[in-house]
């Protein structure tokens, strides 16, 4: 079975990770996978008007992973010549002998197995048609619109554009070969403000695309970024105090996040995730509903087939707070008892792990503004620094700054605080969801409030 | 003079003197200053047990040039991972055009540097070794589950590498490595009714394999584990707010690898972006306090022969008795700032912009012994493992997060408590130790730091040290001591 995703000739990339899978097939693996992965990335960093790093490059890695019966192994190099893959191929099998029989593993089933029939809208070669000279302006017209923005912005951590192209190739034993190739391009703007006393604050704004007629203009993004830089300016500690806290969107991302390592099936079905067993429980506030969607046309996260080669899906992952389902590959499906949802993540090397598509919280009715005017004394979190989630118990706590609210308004900046709770609470306790969805990466949250966390301070 | 042509990329790819300075010529060829090639062949190995099973062994062989050039304060950088002439001649050229005029700098004859060897040389991987490697999992495994019937789930990890480098710079710099890099790691979840707790110990460095087999075993990596995660079945919740806060010695030492050490990276300071700048020769510390990099220690995990621009490394006071000494610097941020090459210009591989990082960061020993430094604590906190760190190197704010942590309750160490991050100023917090024991450790070798997207493995060390005020991220609503303000 040959599933053509587009209507070209095979490339040369396809019949090399074909060719490799017969390789494997031919010195005795009972199943096989290949996958090769090609790119190209341009960067550019200005700083203070000047060129400070300019990149430009490729490069290209094949990888293989081998089945020998229930045993499974894999290997992966840089390195395109004849002897090379030779090489490579054998240390896949070799490898194989050492591992232990695995009755699940292997790879899907034939009829599993394929690409949606959607033109997905993911490669444009727009973002590498600029000259240097430009594509250099796009970088120095963020830094200077932070710049020029106010005059306490005395520094910078420097203007960037980003341009990146990526091809992606996977084989199997049992006929599947697809590739597509995919395009991204970015423009950032890093502003530092000081006050009198000497007292810096740095923050950023940015905006990314798969095409460069979509990227946002860079005065915007610089302007942005010179404001949220402004905010911080001042700020202050709090006492330690129990309040209503409002994450603006781009950390309130990371807390979806921690729901996807919950429901991601390596984690569920070792039993290390506080979510495991509870599909069809109330894990999260009324209002909560949560997609995972690797089909949506543009989406940063899609793609016309997973990491094993099996067509991409939407999966609704919490609604209405009720869990609906883990996101799996084959292997993790296949110990649930359960079908894979085409989250299959695959790397160069190793078992294919767990990754999301387009991933979100479905937007609520009220503004960010509406929900700040909601609360007499609060805090709205702009930025966490630190990991301190325990997916096994829940425990969380993590440092963050943010804006002090105060008679539902925004009131003064604050910093070297803390946020702390239990990730069970705390998505029990999401009260208010905005309207604010915007997808900046695969990712993507509006604005949430979530009462009953511990907010450290003096 | 003529190097020695018997070294790696010289024999596995037919690499010549003559190529070499045809390449950094045509790097020069837009009137660069400088500009040096990163030649890197490594080779890793993977294995992973899960459910006492060994469901994942992988190896892979990547190879690749770097081209950097540099002009004034701009880098112009291109790379290949294929070495044949043409394609790095193509990067050379792709990279000189950070320059615009005609072509001034020339190359200078090479220098080879004098070989140094802090680690060694394994030998390249056999059958033999696989199984030994597998056998390092296995014992893992059985060394946690035995531990505790409540150890429910044990997962371990080995992995290693062999890194081969070749760095020549316009300036005469030829420098060959090759860097060895070990890792065990073994991870355990604990289960109780309704609790649960998970631990995780590892360790290696720039060792062979026998370094699990004698020094450190699985067993030491799992007993580690399992004890953690048994701990975490009782631990109760947290305090909120500011207190006192004793660190264990060892891997609480990424204390001074986020709050000082990051901030103390030259690029930082040149760009007037750390909340460290213009501080040299000031009090950023108790005078109790001295703190150093040294990428110099045998077989340690942050050491390295030779930095990734060729520079040896070396043993670099930042902070001594409290006075702020020295920053860590690499070949461009030493130029531009006029202050000597710390050897510290690291990058993640061949791929990768070279910048200031650091190697082992540790404080060296004081005289208090660790006893009399709990004894002196009424209320607080003692935190003996943390999971890692962040910092903000621009406002100074530090983050990093306990995973195993007591009360301390009228100078005896008490309950266990919840993970917790503590947060706190970097250029301030070394002001406020008063007390620092005379037990100085280094962590067992697991440290990996980010910056700008690249992994460096380091190493970092500490005593035990007392801290008078440190904000404590805990859930606690009242705490039972009674000592919140």
């Amino acid at each position: 079975m040959a599933i053509a995703l587009e209507k070209k000739p095979a490339t040369d990339l396809k019949s090399l990770a074909q060719d490799i899978v017969h390789r494997a097939m031919k010195g005795g693996a009972t199943a096989a996978e290949c996958v090769i992965r090609e790119g190209d990335e341009f960067s550019t960093l200005v700083r203070l008007g000047q060129v400070e790093q300019l990149k430009e490059s490729g490069s290209k890695a094949i990888g293989v992973r081998v089945f020998n019966g229930q045993r499974g192994a894999s290997t992966y190099s840089s390195d395109f010549s004849r002897d090379g893959l030779d090489r490579m191929v054998q240390s896949a099998l070799d490898l194989s002998r050492i591992t232990s029989e695995d009755p699940f593993a292997g790879i899907p089933e034939p009829d599993q197995l394929g690409a949606i029939p959607a033109e997905l809208g993911l490669y444009y070669p727009d973002v590498y048609s600029l000259p240097n000279e430009d594509r250099i302006n796009y970088a120095r017209r963020a830094e200077k619109a932070a710049l020029d923005y106010d005059a306490r912005i005395k520094n910078s951590d420097g203007g960037s554009f980003d341009a990146a192209t990526g091809h992606k190739v996977l084989a199997n034993s049992h006929g599947f070969v697809g590739e597509y190739r995919r395009s991204h391009c970015s423009v950032a703007a890093v502003p530092i403000a000081q006050t009198e006393d000497g007292a810096m604050q740095r923050d950023y704004w940015f905006s990314s695309a798969l095409s460069l007629s979509k990227l946002e203009n860079p005065e915007q993004v610089g302007k942005i970024a010179a404001q949220r830089t402004l905010r911080r300016l001042g700020a202050r500690k709090v006492k330690t105090a129990h309040v209503p806290v409002v994450f603006d969107p781009l950390v309130a991302v990371s807390i979806i996040e921690h729901i996807f390592e919950g429901v991601n099936g390596d984690a569920v079905y070792r039993g290390a995730s506080f979510l495991a067993g509870k599909l069809g429980e109330k894990i999260a506030a009324e209002g909560v509903t949560i997609v995972d969607d690797g089909t949506m046309p543009g989406g940063f996260g899609s793609s016309p087939f997973d990491g094993e080669g099996i067509p991409t899906r939407r999966t609704l992952v919490v609604e209405n707070g009720v869990l609906k389902s883990y996101l799996l590959n084959t292997y993790t499906a296949k110990k649930l008892g359960l079908q894979t949802t085409a989250n299959a993540a695959r790397g160069l090397a190793g078992t294919p792990g767990i990754g999301i598509g387009n991933y979100f919280l479905q937007p609520g009715r009220k503004t960010p503004q509406q929900i700040i005017a909601g609360i007499q004394d609060g805090l709205y979190v702009t930025e966490f620094l630190g990991h301190g989630a325990n997916l096994v118990t829940g425990d969380y706590s993590r440092g963050a700054s943010g804006v002090w609210i105060s008679g539902g308004e925004l009131a003064y900046p604050v910093e070297e605080i803390t946020v702390a709770g239990n990730l069970k609470d705390i998505f029990a306790n999401i009260s208010e969801i905005g309207n604010d969805l915007e997808f900046r990466s695969s990712a993507a949250c509006p604005t949430i409030r979530i009462d009953g966390l511990t907010v450290g301070g003096e | 003079m003529t190097v020695e042509q018997n070294k790696f990329f010289f024999q596995h790819y037919g690499l010549t003197q003559h190529d070499l300075e045809r390449y950094l010529a045509a790097a020069l060829s837009a009137g660069g200053d400088y500009a040096d090639l990163y030649f890197e062949y490594l080779s890793s190995t993977s294995l992973s047990l899960d459910e006492s099973m060994v469901k994942t062994a992988s190896q892979g062989i990547s190879a690749g040039c770097g081209v950097r050039v540099l002009s004034g304060e701009r880098t112009g950088y291109a790379y290949t991972d294929d070495l044949s002439p043409e394609r790095i001649l193509h990067a050379a050229r792709t990279a000189a055009l950070i320059a615009s005029g005609p072509a001034k700098a020339t190359v200078a004859g090479f220098q080879q540097k004098p070989a140094r060897s802090l680690y060694p040389v394994p030998l390249p991987s056999v059958d033999a070794e696989l199984t030994a490697k597998v056998e390092l999992l296995m014992r893992g495994d059985s060394a946690a589950r035995s531990y505790d019937p409540r150890i429910k789930e044990v997962r371990a990890n080995y992995a290693d590498e062999l890194r081969h480098i070749l760095v020549v710079g316009s300036d005469g710099t030829f420098a060959e490595d090759s860097q060895p890099l070990a890792r065990m790691n073994v991870s355990a979840i604990a289960k109780a009714e309704g609790s649960s707790g998970r631990g995780s110990s590892g360790g290696g460095g720039r060792v062979a394999l026998d370094f699990f087999f004698g020094e450190k075993t699985p067993e030491y990596f799992a007993r580690e584990a399992a004890r953690q995660a048994i701990l975490q079945l009782d631990a109760r919740e947290a305090p909120a707010g500011e207190m006192e806060v004793v660190l264990g010695p060892g891997w609480p030492g990424v204390l001074l690898h986020e709050a000082v050490g990051h901030g103390l990276e030259a690029d930082f300071n040149r760009k007037q972006t750390s909340a460290f700048a213009g501080l040299i020769g000031k009090r950023v510390a108790s005078e109790k306090c001295t703190v150093v990099d040294n990428g110099t220690m045998p077989w340690r995990r942050g050491s390295l022969n030779v930095d990734d621009e060729g520079h040896s490394t070396q043993e670099t006071v930042l902070i001594e008795n409290g006075i702020l000494k020295g920053y860590l610097s690499d070949k461009l941020s030493a130029k531009l700032m006029g202050m000597a090459d710390t050897g510290n210009g690291r990058r993640e591989s061949y791929e990768h912009i070279p910048m200031p990082r650091m190697t082992n960061t540790y404080m060296l020993a004081g005289e208090e012994s660790p006893e009399d430094i709990i004894r002196s604590v009424k209320h607080g906190i003692y935190a003996v493992n943390f999971g890692g760190g962040q910092v903000d190197i621009t406002n100074g704010k530090f983050v990093f997060s306990a995973s195993e942590a007591y009360m301390i309750e009228d100078g005896k160490v008490t309950a266990p408590i919840k993970g917790a991050t503590l947060i706190g100023n970097g250029p301030d917090v070394l002001t406020r130790v008063s007390m620092v024991g005379n037990d100085l450790k280094l962590d067992e070798g697991v440290g990996t730091c980010g910056k700008d997207g690249q992994a460096v493995p380091v190493g970092v060390g500490i005593p035990t040290i007392k801290i008078d005020r440190l904000t404590v991220g805990g859930t606690a609503r009242k705490d039972p001591g009674g000592f919140m303000q």
